[in-house]
């Protein structure tokens, strides 16, 4: 096995009186694409600064590449790519300019950086808006570049925090894409997101975090076989009747999980659950029976939805 | 060995890479020139004015015993005062928008750049500006007949200093600042320097005040400006370098440090 990229041991990230990350351990193989889950608040974006070599660790260990970060950060900067949560681009230059100004940062010859903006613009589909100005692109555009900008400097290590949050669906898919591209060339990337679907589409191997710590570790398929059952029942039933109406499901299935607006039945089989339930005079608006998700297992472990 | 010596020295203190900050602001104003020219005129339109309406009720002043003509004793004062704003402008509203709104420091952060080299980068492009003003001022003078001594030309790397002085003091005042209604305070405070450093009337009519007047950095730069447009040099002006020297030091260090503190969190 590679030595792996990233080896964080009892990682604690503290501002005054709150712990933001408290005590997680993390191994990053090199080629994989790694994902932090959970909640806004759950200390995703503080272990990717840390990561990042942009906030000092308060204490347990960090190394990236072997290197420690409070001794070798701009080298460690240097090999690594990062998408920031929230758009950092130069307003004041143009799509070609914030890409070789931001190589000319990792001291890229300019003639260098220059053809690898022209390249990183063809990938990031960006090559007919070279001359514009940054604040007339639109969001899914402005985060292609953002990631574009970030592979200026070849990095072997790609962080994204939150890449794909408040785009519409098809501008997520072409990034999507993108990355899975990356992956295939063998970028090494970690990402925190809040969407299951993301995690589920892009991430080899993921941790839920939750209030600082890390509830689960495994591949997404793998987390949902520990911790859900193979389907689920949805269940809507008429305004301000879950209660009752979840009390008479006891039994079915494997559990139930009561949510304001509907009630989730965990069980093996969706269709003998339901059948079950009509059999007991249950009388639902709607019934959906789908296959467990990572939502699901969010659910079980915090107790919260994700979108919270 | 090397990293016994990366312990010791804080991260803010490495600069390795400035140039880097001052290469993006050349091809960011490449596109807005005129906004570097228009600080140009200002300094140009007081002493026109000085020259032909104020220098005519005045006549002459007395300094160090000789008496000069009111326009010749302005002028090396004005053209510190410019230096001084230069850097002022350049490091207090320029570098809220980059530090605050256009996080650029941010995105530099996350490459080999370093605090050091933010603080270093900026308050470096704030000084080339105000230097650029400087030598246009300058060749003014030279038109004008204000200048008659070689010395004058040292009044170039005098104005470099008052612009090193006041870029990292205004740097440090900008990342203590919460927005831009804060900026107002800036021009409170060198409206008063610019009118009170000896600028437009010598030392001597301050009377028992005249020690207030020393407290302004600006009064030190202008002193220095005056001495190299005269070609007079006396003790005093060691003590002028010292002081400005001293307080550019101390405001560079702990601008490093403000960057540090503020986006490494």
């Amino acid at each position: 096995m590679p030595e792996p990229l990233i080896v964080a041991h009892q990682l604690v990230k503290r501002f005054g009186d709150f712990t933001a990350v408290d005590g997680i351990d993390v191994q990053v193989q090199p080629g994989e694409v790694f994902g932090f889950l959970g909640p806004n608040g759950a200390g995703k974006s503080s272990t990717m600064r840390m990561i990042g070599c942009v906030s000092p660790v308060t204490s347990g260990s960090l190394r990236l590449f072997g290197l420690d970060p409070a001794t070798h950060g701009a080298k460690i900067r240097a090999r690594i790519g990062v998408v920031p949560q929230l758009d950092t681009l130069d307003t004041e230059l143009s799509v070609q300019e914030n890409l070789w100004l931001y190589g000319r940062f990792f001291d890229l010859p300019r003639a260098e950086a220059k053809r690898r903006a022209v390249e990183l613009l063809e990938f990031a589909q960006l090559s007919d808006r070279a001359d514009s100005v940054v604040d007339n692109l639109s969001g899914g555009m402005k985060r292609r570049l953002s990631i574009a900008r970030s592979l200026i400097n070849n990095p072997e290590l790609l962080l994204l925090d939150e890449p794909t949050t408040g785009l519409d669906p098809q501008a997520r898919h072409v990034l999507w894409d993108r990355l899975y591209r990356l992956k295939q060339e063998g970028v090494t990337q970690v990402l925190t997101t809040h969407y299951m679907d993301e995690a589920e589409q892009l991430c080899d191997r993921l941790v839920v975090m939750d209030h600082g710590r890390i509830v689960a570790e495994g591949s997404p398929r793998s987390l949902i076989e520990q911790w859900s059952t193979r389907e689920v029942l949805e269940l809507r039933f008429p305004a301000g009747t879950n209660d009752t109406n979840a009390a008479q499901l006891a039994g079915i299935g494997e559990r139930q999980e009561l949510l304001p607006d509907r009630v989730l039945v965990y069980a093996h089989d969706g269709e003998a659950a339901l059948v079950e339930a009509h059999a007991r005079g249950l009388q639902p608006e709607s019934a959906l029976v789908r296959r467990a998700s990572l939502e699901d297992v969010f659910l079980l472990l915090t107790g919260r939805s994700l979108a919270d | 060995m090397s990293t016994i010596f990366l312990r010791i020295l804080p991260p803010a203190m490495v600069v390795r890479r400035p140039h880097r900050m001052i290469e993006r602001h050349v091809v960011a104003y490449r596109r807005q020139w005129l906004i570097i020219v228009s600080g140009f005129f200002e300094p140009l339109l007081y002493l026109l004015s000085m020259r032909a309406g104020l220098g005519s009720l005045v006549g002459t002043v007395t300094v160090a015993g000789k008496a000069v003509p009111y326009d010749a004793f302005v002028a090396p004062a004005l053209m510190a005062s410019s230096a001084m704003n230069g850097a002022i402008f350049d490091s207090t509203g320029n570098v809220m928008h980059r530090l605050k709104y256009a996080r650029i420091y941010d995105a530099a952060l996350a490459t080999p750049m370093g605090p050091g080299d933010v603080a270093v980068g900026e308050i470096s492009w704030a000084l080339i500006r105000g230097q650029m003003y400087a030598i246009s001022f300058l060749g003014v003078m030279a038109a004008l007949g204000l200048v008659d001594t070689w010395w004058s030309l040292l009044a170039l790397p005098a104005c470099a200093l008052i612009g090193l002085t006041f870029a990292s003091i205004g740097f440090v005042c900008t990342t203590y600042m919460r927005g831009w209604a804060d900026l107002e305070i800036v021009t409170t405070a060198t409206m008063p320097l610019f009118l009170f450093s000896a600028t437009f009337f010598p030392t001597s009519s301050y009377g028992s005040w005249a020690w207030v007047v020393q407290l302004s950095p600006l009064y030190h730069g202008v002193a220095l400006v005056r001495a190299a447009n005269a070609g007079v040099w006396t003790a005093s002006v060691v003590g002028h370098v010292a002081v400005l020297v001293g307080l550019s030091a101390v405001a560079l260090v702990v601008a490093a440090r403000r960057v540090d503190s503020l986006l490494r969190k």
